[in-house]
């Protein structure tokens, strides 16, 4: 893939939405490659006795998958230089086929100096908004 | 308990070296599905003008959660960690983490604040080249949940 160009893009550009399934394994799978083993994100005892309504994904996993939504749009994954977000609400994984849904928006919403755009994202599970403030920086060519 | 306001702009010692390898690489895209061949062909990768396959930008965690571990062995910071929740993350990436990079990171405490009962704590680790390279910086605020 190659850089996105910042002549192609305007304040209000849309990228595309994106759903992404979320089920156990996943979270299993992101809990070795991250290092992050908090049982919180796999074991269903720990999760209730916390006080959770069940297994949550990662906030850090949710954040990669908003992640890929502007850096598969913008063409490379090395264009994002600024990222943040604020979690809000946890994603839920059931312990079954289907698992858990995460649906990402996002919507260009400034151009900045140096071909840069800032993306706004908007990230919801089930409806409820999981993430807030979520915005992303990008280098276009 | 209340975070004691003079751990702002407290610095740990940095780091030990952490060589960011390509396996490690392909298993962190692998993890968060991400298929761009630029994190797994290094032929790929230098077409696209980098020296070697390059991390996903989230994957910086994996290095600077443990870093920041440093904040939480700290006996002058007391949080109660099983009611401990991330609050906010921030990436700055001054250039992807690639593979063959030798990484250093120095973790600073950024704010203290208690609101509502709940304690927050922003760390923000740096991570450069062993050389000095800056990288990338990654600003964590835990919010520590107040007891019921």
């Amino acid at each position: 893939m190659s850089r996105l160009a910042a002549s192609d893009v305007a304040v209000g550009t849309e990228l595309p939405e994106r759903v992404f399934p979320v089920t156990r394994a996943d979270l299993v799978r992101y809990a070795g490659a991250s290092g992050d083993f908090n049982p919180i994100h796999w074991n269903e005892r720990v999760a209730l006795e916390v006080g959770l309504p069940g297994v949550i994904a990662h906030g850090m996993f949710t954040m990669a998958l908003a992640g890929r939504v502007v850096t598969e749009w913008a063409g490379d994954p090395g264009a994002l230089v600024e990222y943040h977000v604020r979690f809000g609400r946890p994603v839920l994984v059931p312990d079954d086929h289907a698992g858990g849904e995460l649906t990402v928006r996002g919507r260009v919403a400034a151009l900045l100096e140096d071909n840069r755009a800032r993306v706004d994202l908007t990230v919801t599970s089930q409806g409820d908004k999981v993430l807030s403030l979520a915005r992303a920086v990008v280098a276009l060519a | 308990m209340a975070l004691d306001r003079d751990l702002v702009g407290r610095s740990y010692p940095p780091s030990a070296v952490y060589e960011v390898g390509r396996g490690k690489i392909a298993e962190f895209a692998t993890a968060i599905g991400a298929d761009d061949p630029v994190h797994r062909d290094p032929d790929a990768a230098r077409a696209a003008g980098y020296p070697d396959v390059i991390a996903p930008p989230t994957f910086a965690i994996a290095l600077t959660l443990e870093a920041a571990n440093v904040v939480l062995g700290d006996p002058d910071v007391s949080l109660d960690y099983s009611r401990v929740v991330h609050g906010e993350q921030r990436f700055t990436h001054h250039r992807p983490m690639c593979a063959g990079d030798r990484l250093v990171a120095t973790t600073t405490i950024e704010a203290v604040r208690s609101i509502g009962g709940n304690d927050l704590l922003t760390t923000r680790v740096d991570v450069a080249t062993e050389d000095g390279e800056p990288v990338c910086a990654a600003t964590s605020m835990l919010v520590a949940r107040g007891g019921a």
